[in-house]
């Protein structure tokens, strides 16, 4: 047995190690830029946009891969707020057609299986084992990560819910 | 009379200054019939949005016995208004029913069902003039009194405003420069005292000095009652209440336009009135501001319009809040000619409807059944011609077709930055436009898509709140169960200690009596 608690230790500290020179070595100098961008994303690293997490997108962004009205649920206000850092300009278009979605729980398919609410990057998502599941309209983003986690497909995106305090005036459709 | 030596440069502004329009009045129609009092319908509906604000959270239960004056709903939030049952009867329940609003979405409302017997709640009479002007206002909120004139904002909140800041003036709106609307004009001559009282009541509340009441010149009859119920009552040591005629011209009824005519004061822009020591009140609002504070009665009932070329007695009634449309075009015999258009307030600014169970909340100033000769227009838009004469009408002095250009190529911010958020939304450039281009409507769709973008960007700060709380949560349950983990190993550990010691004790303890015994035994 203490050969192998030896032996384990050993290779734990060796590679701890290891990892510490690596990290010391090939530290990558991250831009100002790039930081100043993460801070302005919602931070749910939800995925949306297809890099990997928003710290992805802020250097997608800043090399230019990604357009600035590639966060969903940053909407047209990020869009304007990143186009106007990174100083190029905006297909507002393109972001207007995306209607914004929420999650909604289907209840009589709700198992109460919990593994929404474990996903959920914003506690949106209220339940507990063997409970129906609900979401919380006013915390979700419409990220989707609960709908690929779920095993009775009960949670699904539905376009935002249009109320009285919500409705716009439509803009005139020619002239 | 403080106002009655008008400074000469005021007038030569007043001559100079063109803006607005002159749509036909068509007020003759209704102006002339008393109000007349429209029973109760089978059911009454009261949605819960009545006021701008957050909507009213609802008390009673189905089939709950209800009086008139008691509270249904109660406000919520900074700035909200209460409702009050308009009758005695039973609470049908909460429904999703249509409700007075330009989207035709449905909403919440109670639904109460009248009893006939109009039962009230024992209600308190004061007089207002022994009451602290923080106890008027807080009278005037428990009474879920609005902004009658159609804005419906919580006069209260505005009230609230006088006791932080200094408001020297207060000023009656009595232009209603709306087209066929003459419900405050009725409202004048047939109950002036109400209307004089209220202002003296607003201005002890607000602590001010004076009181205008400002009505366009083409209601003598209203000017002259008012006059007469100002003098009447004038020998009470009160503030003077002052009535001044004002021209009629659209949209002069509005709060900007009233004021700046009548003081010769204009707001500053995005401000508001409090900032120039000014506050405008309408007329029905002081009237049932009088109601409730002389005798606590809530706001349950106001004066509606009944008219438009289509209605067979065009007249003025006086309607419980929450009575549908249908009611009042019934009392009023109907149609005579197909309607082309239902429209609910003025023809300016109010609202096409498609359904007449829609009800008559606080804000509802009219009815009109318009005949196809009163809507004729071209079917289709026309190309700006760019003849400015929007420019010329706008009365804050905007122009709308460079912000209609802006915003129909989606260039919100700038049409911000040439002052869109200054639009009053009155109308007048859309109402003098020879091609007819909406223009009202590309600014209050921008209006409503600035004020969605900021929703957005409050709900994403709190959204990142969230996110941090979360990964705080995440990070503090990791550590708390590396910590457990780590305390059961040592509680391990020492439970293992302590075993060995006690069988290591054992052993020696055994050890010693071992040859004691032995040592015993030998000897």
């Amino acid at each position: 047995m203490l050969l192998a608690i030896l032996s384990l230790s050993v290779l734990g500290i060796t590679f701890g190690l290891l990892l510490g020179i690596a990290a010391r070595f090939f530290h990558v100098e991250r831009g100002g830029m790039e930081a100043e961008i993460e801070a302005m994303m919602p931070g749910t690293n939800c995925g949306q946009c297809g890099f990997p997490g928003c710290a992805g997108a802020a250097s997608a962004l800043v090399s230019g891969e990604a357009a600035p009205t590639c966060c969903p649920p940053g909407g047209l206000p990020l869009a304007e707020a990143l186009a106007l850092k990174l100083g190029v300009t905006l297909d507002a278009g393109a972001m207007q057609a995306q209607v914004p979605q929420i999650a909604e729980v289907r209840e009589e398919i709700c198992i109460g299986c919990t593994k929404c609410y474990k996903s959920c990057p914003t506690d949106a998502v209220l339940g507990a084992v063997k409970q129906i599941h609900a979401v919380i309209r006013e915390a979700c983003t419409g990220c989707a990560k609960c709908e690929n986690v779920c095993p009775t497909g009960a949670i699904e995106l539905k376009p935002v819910p249009v109320t009285l305090q919500t409705w716009v005036w439509p803009k005139p459709v020619s002239a | 009379m403080p106002f009655s030596t008008a400074p000469a440069r005021s007038l030569l502004r007043r001559l100079f200054e063109r803006w607005g329009a002159h749509p036909e009045g068509r007020k003759q129609l209704a102006a002339e019939t008393e109000i007349a009092t429209l029973p109760l319908p089978p059911q009454l509906i009261l949605p819960l949005a009545q006021h701008i604000g957050a909507p009213a959270r609802p008390l009673v239960q189905a089939g709950e016995r209800v009086l008139r004056g008691q509270l249904l709903a109660e406000a919520q939030g900074m700035i909200s208004a209460p409702l009050h049952a308009p009758t005695s009867g039973t609470i049908d329940g909460i429904g999703d029913v249509a409700v007075p609003h330009p989207s035709g979405l449905t909403g919440p409302a109670i639904l109460l069902t009248p009893d006939g017997l109009d039962e009230a709640i024992p209600a308190e009479s004061n007089d207002p003039f022994s009451l602290e002007p923080a106890e008027i206002s807080r009278r005037v909120a428990a009474a879920g009194i609005v902004g009658m004139g159609g804005a419906t904002f919580p006069a209260a909140v505005k009230l609230a405003l006088g006791q932080k800041t200094r408001i020297p003036t207060l000023i009656l709106n009595g232009g209603e420069c709306e087209p066929y609307l003459t419900c405050d004009d009725r409202l004048m001559r047939e109950r002036a005292d109400e209307v004089i009282d209220g202002a003296r009541i607003i201005l002890r509340a607000i602590g001010g000095d004076e009181a205008m009441i400002g009505v366009e010149d083409n209601k003598p009859e209203a000017i002259a009652a008012l006059r007469t119920a100002a003098l009447r009552t004038a020998a009470r040591d009160f503030a003077e209440v002052t009535v001044v005629p004002v021209p009629s011209r659209y949209p002069m009824g509005s709060e900007k336009q009233l004021i700046t005519w009548l003081t010769g004061k204009e707001i500053p822009a995005e401000g508001r009135p409090a900032d120039i020591g000014v506050m405008v009140q309408n007329v029905g609002t002081a009237a049932a501001i009088h109601r409730a504070i002389r005798f606590g009665e809530p706001l349950t009932r106001r004066i509606v319009t009944v008219s438009g070329g289509a209605i067979r007695t065009p007249r003025n009634l006086e309607v419980r809040i929450g009575t549908p449309l249908s009611a009042l075009v019934e009392f009023c015999g109907g149609t005579t000619r197909p309607v082309a258009r239902w429209v609910m307030g003025g023809p300016m600014m109010g609202l096409s409807i498609q359904s007449l169970d829609i009800p008559i909340i606080k804000g509802s100033g009219g009815v009109l059944a318009l005949c196809e000769a009163e809507v004729a227009g071209r079917p289709e838009p026309g190309p700006c011609i760019r003849c400015a004469s929007c420019v010329g009408a706008c009365p804050i002095g905007l122009m709308p077709l460079e912000m209609a250009a802006l915003i129909r190529n989606g260039d919100l911010k700038e049409s911000v930055a040439i002052g869109l958020k200054d639009c009053i939304g009155c109308g007048t450039c859309s109402f003098v436009c020879p091609s007819q281009i909406p223009l009202v409507q590309y600014f209050n769709h921008a209006k409503g898509e600035l004020a969605a973008q900021d929703r957005n960007k409050m709900k994403q700060d709190a959204i990142k709140q969230l996110v941090e709380a979360r990964d705080a949560r995440m990070e503090r349950e990791a550590r708390e169960k590396a910590e457990a983990a780590a305390r059961r190993k040592a509680e391990r550990e020492r439970a293992k200690a302590a075993a060995a010691e006690a069988a290591a004790a054992k052993a020696a303890a055994a050890a010693a009596t071992t040859p004691a015994k032995v040592e015993e035994t030998t000897t």
